[in-house]
Formats: C-alpha cells, sequence, structure tokens
C-alpha cells in the first residue's frame, strides 16, 4: 500500500503554513504600531484550517491556470485575515493593541512549536519503520 | 520566499523606529540653540508613518497576496507652533530688541517619544529574534 505523505502528516502541515501566515500578520501589526490610520488585522485560524480541509484529506481542486481558485491553505489563509475589534482605538484611527499583538505573537509562537513537535514525532515514526529497528 | 517575507517586515519596523529616534536626539540635541530670527530657529521634526500594502497579484504564489503591509517613512514634517521669545540682550544672537529665539522642541514630548519608540523597537526585536529561532526549528524537522 502506497503511503500518501499527506494524508500521514494529517491537519499539522497544513496548520503549520497556517501558523507561519499569521506570525506575519502579526509582524505587520507590531510593526504598524505607531502608523496612523492602520487597522490591526489577525486570522481566524479555526475557519481558516476548516476552509484548508481540516483533518480530512480535502478535495483539491484541479487548476489549471494561475488565476483559478485553488483550496491551497495559503489562499484560504487570505479570505481569514480579519480586522480586530479594537478596544480603545487612539485618535489617530490605528486600532494596534502593542500588548494584546504580543500576546498573540507569543500564543503563535507556542502553537507553532507545538506543530512542530507533532510533525517531527510522525517523522520519527515513519523512519522507525523504515529501518525498523 | 515568503517565508522570509518576517523580516522585511520587521526589518521596515526597525529602520522606521530608528528613524524616529534619530529626529528625538536631533531635536533634542537642538532644544537649547537659540537664533535672534524666529524664521531660521530649529524647529522640531517628526517623522510620518505610512502603512505599505503589498500590491495585489504582484506576486507569483497566493500566500503573498494578502500579506505585508511594511511600515516606511513618507516624510518628515517640521513643527508649525510658534517659537519661544525670551528677553536676553547679553546673548551675542539677540536682535535689535534684545530677544532671542528659542525652538519650539517640547522636552517632555520628545522624551515620551523617545520611550514609544525604544518599546516599539523593542518589540519588532522581539518578532525578528522569535521567527528566526522557529524558522531555524522549522529547517530541523525530522531531525
Amino acid at each position: 500500500m502506497a503511503l500518501n505523505l499527506d494524508t500521514y502528516l494529517g491537519v499539522h502541515a497544513d496548520a503549520l503554513k497556517l501558523q507561519s501566515r499569521r506570525m506575519e500578520v502579526l509582524a505587520d501589526n507590531l510593526a504598524n504600531v505607531d502608523t496612523p490610520n492602520y487597522k490591526a488585522r489577525d486570522i481566524d485560524f479555526r475557519s481558516a484550517l476548516a476552509a484548508a480541509g481540516g483533518a480530512q484529506a480535502p478535495v483539491k481542486l484541479s487548476t489549471t491556470d494561475a488565476r483559478h481558485l485553488g483550496t491551497d491553505p495559503a489562499s484560504t489563509a487570505d479570505a481569514a485575515v480579519k480586522y480586530r475589534v479594537p478596544l480603545a482605538p487612539s485618535l489617530d484611527g490605528n486600532t494596534v493593541d502593542a500588548q494584546q499583538e504580543q500576546a498573540a505573537f507569543a500564543d503563535n509562537t507556542v502553537r507553532y512549536q507545538a506543530t512542530l513537535t507533532f510533525l517531527s514525532t510522525r517523522f520519527k515514526n515513519l523512519l522507525t519503520a523504515i529501518t525498523g529497528s | 520566499m515568503s517565508s522570509f517575507k518576517i523580516f522585511d517586515i520587521v526589518g521596515s519596523g526597525l529602520s522606521a523606529q530608528s528613524v524616529r529616534l534619530n529626529t528625538v536626539a536631533s531635536n533634542l540635541a537642538n532644544a537649547d540653540s537659540v537664533s535672534g530670527d524666529p524664521n531660521t530657529v530649529y524647529k522640531a521634526r517628526h517623522p510620518v508613518f505610512q502603512a505599505v500594502k503589498a500590491a495585489v497579484g504582484q506576486s507569483a504564489g497566493a500566500i503573498d497576496r494578502a500579506s505585508g503591509a511594511t511600515v516606511r517613512v513618507s516624510g518628515i514634517v517640521q513643527s508649525n507652533a510658534p517659537p519661544a521669545e525670551r528677553y536676553d540682550p547679553g546673548n551675542p544672537l539677540a536682535d535689535d530688541h534684545g530677544n532671542v529665539y528659542a525652538p519650539n522642541v517640547n522636552v517632555i514630548e520628545e522624551m515620551t517619544d523617545m520611550i514609544s519608540a525604544s518599546r516599539a523597537y523593542q518589540d519588532n526585536v522581539e518578532v525578528m529574534n522569535t521567527s528566526k529561532d522557529l524558522m531555524l526549528a522549522t529547517l530541523k524537522l525530522g531531525d
């Protein structure tokens, strides 16, 4: 039986892509902490991951042109990027709350590392199966 | 490669904040540079930040499409507040009425601006370090 690496890695491969995308969005927010009229954004992780296929093997749309819509988690992540609801917007129209962004970044870092650990374990299991020792 | 975009974002944040620190330093250094002419006296400078959104459809991958709002300094404006007039006839720069004009630098404002810039700079450095660590860990995946 042929091994499907996509199925074997499960949700973690998609999760890793989304988490690195979220890291970018949060870095955007922190870089623009003092930019007037900048609106803070974040990724709705649950819906992005669900759109990326979740735990089940996603049905892929065939893309024969660069402009075709795909089910690539990266493109679904773009749809899930949403503006944050500000707790205390400042007068210059900026809605970045540095503390909130730092907390979200730390949260995302831990999740990224957890996903890396999961993936690493899968690879180690595979290696054990191959070497048989 | 899109994963390295985060370094562009963080780098733009670092450079914008360091421009801001530079203007603060310039304002504080010239806080006492008096002049005999209200038009030529030093005026406080402040940078104007602007978010730069990545152009849609410019890059090949879909992942690049909505990401990347780097920051840039779109200009440095001079404050229009009137300079402080001071009677100091002993000063060699004083005008006919014995007045000198001090720059419109608000030292307290500049100090708080400096603290804010320094914190934002530290935030960006922290983001850079963390994402670098994560990227290195990703490269070692499966070890």
